[in-house]
């Protein structure tokens, strides 16, 4: 039997090797950096710079983003090494890994904590000991924590999609308008949903159907199912993330409605590519960038290399940056795809 | 190193003669013998570490950061060594955890401690942890619920009421003394790390060397002979799962010390470290034989692969594919032992 036994061998070691291609997940091209190759004074090679970088874990696309255009972004610098560990949603276990940038006595972290508050006293501890901390998203709750704070904007996600909802439904006074929101109890869903209120009242319109997913794809078909059952007629949706977003629009497509536009949140690849080829329900999104960790890194490296931020007169680094929440729609899409993230 | 009734018995019926030719077999099913085995493979782990990372593996600092990142697992795995070998199973530590320090931090908590010590925060903690331990004990002993099912609806409602009680926000701690007193360190090491060593040892006394601990193995190992031989089988069952609880409650007081707050995210998959870290301890998952040196060892393999995962900048997701690997090898390992010295 040994013929029949090599075949097995054979059949198996193939099935194997197809099972481990199959693996494959690495997207084209991730973007990121100075668009169109510009290159500026700051990308000069300066002094060698060691950035520690730890996020939590890589449960979604927009997290898993945020990894991946850190790394990138380092990649470009032949003065920066990274040292990336990878996420953790265990806030003991991410306090040890920020420990084990102050041993190796790196540069600078760069660090989006799971929990601000909790990763703020090993933070200070980074500080102390000397060493650039710069804090992406999730803020620390003491501001001698972190040299440099890179944020998104919450609120004015909601503030975007609100007034891009009022000039498509410019005059029309009884227009229903729904929301589906993340996960309702953070305060960065109660941020986005009253800059979303305040907006809407800008033009007279207001919140007639509310529900909340967990920004998951499974949430966001539970939800909108719902929403759909309990709303006969739909004039405008908001969806606060592109990543429940594909449940919201499976759930969409389920029951066959289309008297409605969309728009969505964060800001991912699927959803731009929808918008661009116009054959779906969305019609825009509002981006919360995946690549605060990018900018963390070059923060990171400029604060350690004494420079200053390219085109402003100051001449240290910032204390903090927040990035904008545009409105990506069909006109403009090109602008935003390359640097959007795949979900 | 652990007295194993199991382990005794088979060796006094098991002919000595009957070891001949196979000496390290023998030797390995020996209780020193199994810590033996583990001795090798946290010392392979460290060579590892030392040839991948060098100096910075190889460094004091490093070493506590091992141990600080242990403690806190460890405290509750020495609980969970007990419940285990007394046959039972309990889900819910790693809730248990976070509704201790969610209790333990509410501003009414953190306001009686103003007013009088911080000692108020640990008081609480470990009551309430305590309390949930009870409730386990009881449910599974005097209402005859099934310990994974009763532990399982902990999981459940405990978390629950962490996030009700917190409103699913971190809650800062603010009490002066409290933060300085667990970050101190006694001769160099930290207090955290000697929590641990306090708490591994008084588990290794009380289970190797009282009453207590021989009616855990009897408990363990055959119920109803314990009970026939005069043991309160079910109030020894509520007394196993109480010591968890305080563990517990003790775990998440190192908890909030070491992230100044308290949450309702913490102590995620706790139970699947601790229990991973007694069953490749050489604890029995079916009860009867079980050793607080094994757990000890148990940990501190995983938190060693931790870091050395850390150090080499490798990923979360390879480190738990590693995991599950060591876990698998262990069990069958153990099963072999078994077998041998038993037959």
């Amino acid at each position: 039997m040994p013929h029949k036994r090599t075949t097995r061998l054979i059949a198996a070691l193939t099935l194997g090797v197809a099972l481990t291609a199959c693996t494959g997940n690495t997207p084209q091209n991730q973007g990121g950096g100075n668009q169109g190759g510009v290159r500026v004074a700051n990308d000069e090679p300066g002094k060698k710079v060691v950035i520690g970088f730890s996020a939590p874990a890589a449960d979604h696309g927009w997290m898993a983003a945020i990894s991946n255009a850190a790394k990138a972004e380092a990649g470009k610098y032949s003065d920066v090494e990274l040292r990336a560990v990878e996420g953790t949603n265990d806030v003991n276990l991410q306090i040890s890994q920020v420990e084990t940038f102050i041993n190796d006595k790196v540069d600078a972290i760069v660090l989006l904590p799971f929990d601000g508050a909790a990763l703020t006293p090993v933070a200070l501890k980074a500080m102390k000991a000397g060493i650039t901390v710069i804090n992406v998203d999730r803020q620390f709750d003491s501001p001698f924590a972190a040299r440099s704070t890179v944020l998104g904007d919450n609120y004015g996600m909601g503030v975007s999609a609100g007034t891009y909802v009022c000039e498509r439904l410019k005059g029309k006074t009884d227009a229903v308008v729904a929301e589906i929101a993340g996960i309702d109890s953070l305060p960065l869903t109660q941020d986005r949903s009253k800059g979303f209120a305040e907006a809407l009242a800008g033009c007279g319109l207001k919140v007639s159907n509310r529900v909340a997913a967990e920004f998951t794809v499974e949430s966001g078909e539970k939800a909108a199912a719902n929403l759909l059952q309990a709303a006969r007629r739909i004039d405008a949706i908001w969806n606060h993330d592109d990543d429940q977003g594909v449940g919201v629009t499976a759930a969409i497509k389920n029951s066959g409605r289309s008297e409605f536009f969309m728009v969505g949140g964060a800001g991912s690849a699927n959803v731009m590519r929808e918008i661009k080829a116009d054959n779906g329900p969305h019609k825009a999104t509002v981006i919360y960038p995946s690549t605060q960790g990018a900018d963390g890194i070059r923060l990171a490296r400029l604060a350690v290399q004494n420079k200053s931020l390219g085109d402003l007169v100051e001449v240290e680094v910032p204390r903090q940056v927040q990035l904008y929440a545009p409105v990506v729609t069909k006109d403009n899409v090109d602008r935003y795809l390359p640097t959007a993230f795949e979900s | 190193m652990s007295e194993d009734t199991a382990a005794v018995a088979a060796r006094e019926r098991t002919p000595v003669v009957k070891d001949n030719g196979r000496g390290i077999s023998a030797l390995l099913a020996s209780p020193a013998g199994r810590n033996t085995g583990l001795v090798v493979a946290l010392v392979l782990l460290c060579l590892g570490g030392v040839v991948t990372a060098g100096d910075r593996f190889a460094d004091v600092d490093n070493l506590l950061t091992i141990l600080r990142l242990a403690a806190v697992i460890g405290v509750v795995s020495v609980g969970m060594t007990f419940v285990i070998t007394g046959g039972g199973i309990d889900l819910s530590v790693g809730a248990i955890v976070a509704l201790s320090s969610v209790w333990a931090t509410t501003l009414a908590t953190q306001g009686i401690a103003n007013d009088t010590h911080w000692i108020v925060i640990v008081f609480t903690a470990l009551v309430v942890g305590g309390a949930c331990g009870l409730v386990n004990g009881t449910l599974i002993a005097y209402g005859r619920v099934v310990a994974f099912i009763a532990t399982l609806a902990s999981l459940a409602a405990a978390r629950g009421l962490a996030e009700i009680i917190s409103n699913r926000k971190t809650q800062i701690v603010n009490v002066p003394g409290f933060a300085a007193f667990f970050d101190a360190s006694v001769l160099g090491v930290p207090v955290l790390v000697v929590i641990f060593a306090v708490v591994a040892a008084a588990g290794w006394v009380l289970l190797n060397r009282t009453t207590f601990g021989r009616r855990t193995f009897a408990v363990g190992g055959n119920p109803e002979a314990a009970r026939l031989a005069g043991i309160d089988v079910r109030r020894h069952t509520v007394w196993l799962y109480t010591l968890l609880g305080l563990c517990c409650g003790l775990a998440a007081v190192m908890l909030i010390a070491r992230t100044t707050t308290g949450s309702a995210t913490h102590g995620g998959l706790y139970e699947l470290d601790a229990i991973a870290a007694v069953v490749i301890g050489g604890t029995l998952l079916s009860g009867g034989r079980g050793t607080i040196a094994g757990t000890v060892f148990g940990v501190l393999i995983f938190t060693t692969l931790s870091n050395v995962f850390t150090l080499n900048n490798l990923s979360i997701s390879a480190q738990a594919v590693a995991k599950g690997a060591i876990i698998v090898v262990a069990v069958l390992l153990q099963q072999r032992l078994a077998r041998r010295s038993g037959a």
